[in-house]
């Protein structure tokens, strides 16, 4: 097997026995990037020199840290010290971080190497990367395909082979979608189990921080050393922090798993359908207990999603006033500059955001959407609560099609959103969610399967996604060089 | 619902958006679909459900008030598009003589 191949687990295996140097995985790696990235375009920054230092700083430490020489990627609205953070805008396109975020300062702590920075969709608002200000990434799996996202360039350069794993964010299904169409694991934590500092804003209430892997033991060995309280963020959870990997003993026998009937939409894909049902007979035959749920207003997470989202973005983005950081255009007053450096500075989607945002918080407004959104949020959230008292888990398709075809969607945002529509809720929730290769499409374009948990129920949809995922072998194919 | 014209010129000046004539009429299209398919909403009674601002059980995190010491001023200033004596430099709220003159 290629190095570029290797999964974290058995790299550090290889590392920790000495059969295998940093160096030498951060060079493969390196050299894989050269040799697919021009087609694949996952990376907007890449930090080789920096990569190789911290390689063999790696080989000479002594320690047995989790991650200590293992080559990562970084979603670019994350920030990171010394290294340009863009969040895939022309607003923030020479923007610097004097600092690291949480997340990342963590997987540096733990011996991690960062080979660069991924692409996103601009302020992680879009399914595709095709709202990055900067180019388009491909699907590994046909170049001709979105990789999804926002967190797309990260699934990419995962499935490519361009990197271990990956960090991504989720607000409604930004790493999971992504993972699911480029055939990988992608991790969405309980909302306040990773801190959110460093973490460019976009909907506060929203965001997490998650995880890209090649299969379970992965996301689970990169969750464990995000994870945990953080002073910086007053809104990451106090709340103990167990070995996910532990969680993972591949005995799923005796667990309820609520297959939630609403997410099997009307419009869906045949070939997503079929794989999720062979999914859920496999589960059963595993010994869990398939249990039929309703999550009655599961088709209200939409129009909640882009009230509430757009809402919460309208005001993070308002910082980006030209005064302090990023793109300024010069007006000849104060306020014309603002003006004129975010209506030059933000793309379309962005703006689009900012513009239904600012309206759903407008007087005479206000209650109409925004307050009307808050509520039916409290709605899903119930929803939930009450299939949690029944079942274990909740299992359905990750997304209702596979990888659609670049330029397919961009000039409809309506059917653009719909990409997230089975994601959206267990953010509006706060819950977690993964998704893990559930097998292909007659076309050859993977299909995820998605373990929905209660907050803080990692350990549960870790075990179930790792159980299925040891009784089938969709997570060891990988594209074609 | 239809979102009118001078409803987009309103919004953009609040957003502080300078948008195009072209992107005014293609917001106000995208906007009103939007809007129309947020509508589906009011399907839903809800006068008895209290609104979810965040799904966190947490209210009022406190820390110790300690001081720390602050980011260095220069690597805060390093990301500004214009900066002097330790300062942002941004042009005047109401002149239109440009930086010097707003300071």
């Amino acid at each position: 097997m290629n190095l570029h191949e290797l999964t974290i687990h058995e790299a550090r295996r290889r590392l920790r026995a000495g059969e295998l140097t940093a160096v030498a995985l951060t060079e493969a790696l390196l050299e894989r990037i050269l040799a697919v990235d021009n087609d694949v375009r996952a990376y907007l920054t890449l930090t080789p020199e920096e990569a190789l230092e911290q390689a063999r700083a790696a080989d000479a430490a002594a320690d047995d840290a989790p991650l200590r020489g293992i080559p990562l990627a970084i979603k670019d609205v994350l920030c990171t010290a010394g290294i340009p953070t863009t969040c895939g805008s022309r607003i923030l396109e020479n923007f610097v971080p004097p600092f690291d975020a949480t997340a990342v300062a963590r997987l540096r702590a733990a011996g991690a190497i960062i080979l660069g920075k991924t692409n996103t969709d601009e302020f992680a608002m879009g399914s595709s990367t095709e709202h990055s200000a900067f180019f388009t990434t491909g699907n590994p799996w046909d170049l001709q395909r979105v990789p999804g996202g926002s967190s797309g360039g990260s699934a990419a350069a995962v499935a490519a082979g361009e990197c271990l794993g990956a960090l991504g964010t989720d607000t409604g299904g930004s790493v999971r979608q992504p993972a699911s169409l480029c055939g990988i694991v992608g991790l969405k934590p309980t909302y306040g189990r990773v801190s959110r500092y460093g973490l460019i804003a976009f909907a506060s209430s929203l965001d997490q921080i998650g995880v890209l892997a090649r299969d379970v033991t992965d996301a689970a060995v990169l969750l464990g050393v995000i994870a945990g309280h953080d002073p910086l963020d007053s809104t990451s959870l106090d709340a103990p922090l167990p070995d996910y990997t532990a969680a993972l003993t591949g005995d799923v026998r005796g667990l309820r798993v609520g297959v939630p009937k609403e997410y099997f939409v009307a419009g869906m894909q045949p070939e997503v359908e079929a794989a999720v049902r062979a999914a859920l007979d496999a589960l059963a035959r595993l010994g869990a207990d398939l249990v039929e749920v309703s999550l009655p207003h599961t088709d209200y997470a939409l129009p909640v999603y882009y009230l509430i989202a757009p809402a919460e973005a309208s005001a993070n983005l308002a910082r980006y006033d030209g005064v302090r950081y990023g793109l300024r255009v010069d007006g000849p007053t104060l306020e014309a500059t603002y003006e004129a450096t975010r209506g030059q500075g933000f793309g379309p989607e962005v703006k689009r955001r900012i513009m239904l945002g600012t309206y759903a918080l407008s007087a005479g407004y206000y209650d109409a959407y925004y307050l009307k959104a808050q509520k039916v949020r409290t709605l899903i959230q119930q929803d939930f609560a009450r299939a949690f008292a029944q079942v274990d888990v909740l299992a359905a398709p990750t997304t209702p099609t596979t990888a659609f075809r670049i330029g397919e969607k961009t000039e409809d945002p309506l059917q653009m959103y719909l990409s997230d529509v089975l994601t959206l809720s267990v953010n509006l929730a706060g819950i977690c969610g993964v998704s893990v290769p559930c097998g292909f499409d007659g076309q050859g374009l993977p299909i995820g399967l998605q373990v929905m948990g209660p907050a803080l129920g990692e350990e549960r949809i870790l075990r179930v996604a790792h159980a299925y995922e040891q009784a089938t072998e969709w997570h060891t194919r990988r594209p074609s060089p | 619902m239809a979102l009118s014209r001078k409803e987009v010129d309103h919004v953009a000046a609040l957003a502080k958006l300078a948008l195009t004539e072209e992107e005014k009429e293609r917001f106000a299209r995208q906007l009103s679909a939007v809007l129309d398919y947020a509508a589906r909403l009011n399907e839903l009674d809800t006068a008895a459900i209290p609104p979810t601002a965040t799904v966190l059980p947490l209210r009022n995190v406190m820390r110790a008030d300690q001081p720390r010491p602050p980011a260095p001023r220069d690597d805060v200033l390093a990301n500004a598009p214009a900066a002097e004596e330790g300062c942002f430099v941004v042009p005047g709220v109401w002149a239109a003589e440009g930086p010097e003159e707003g300071r």
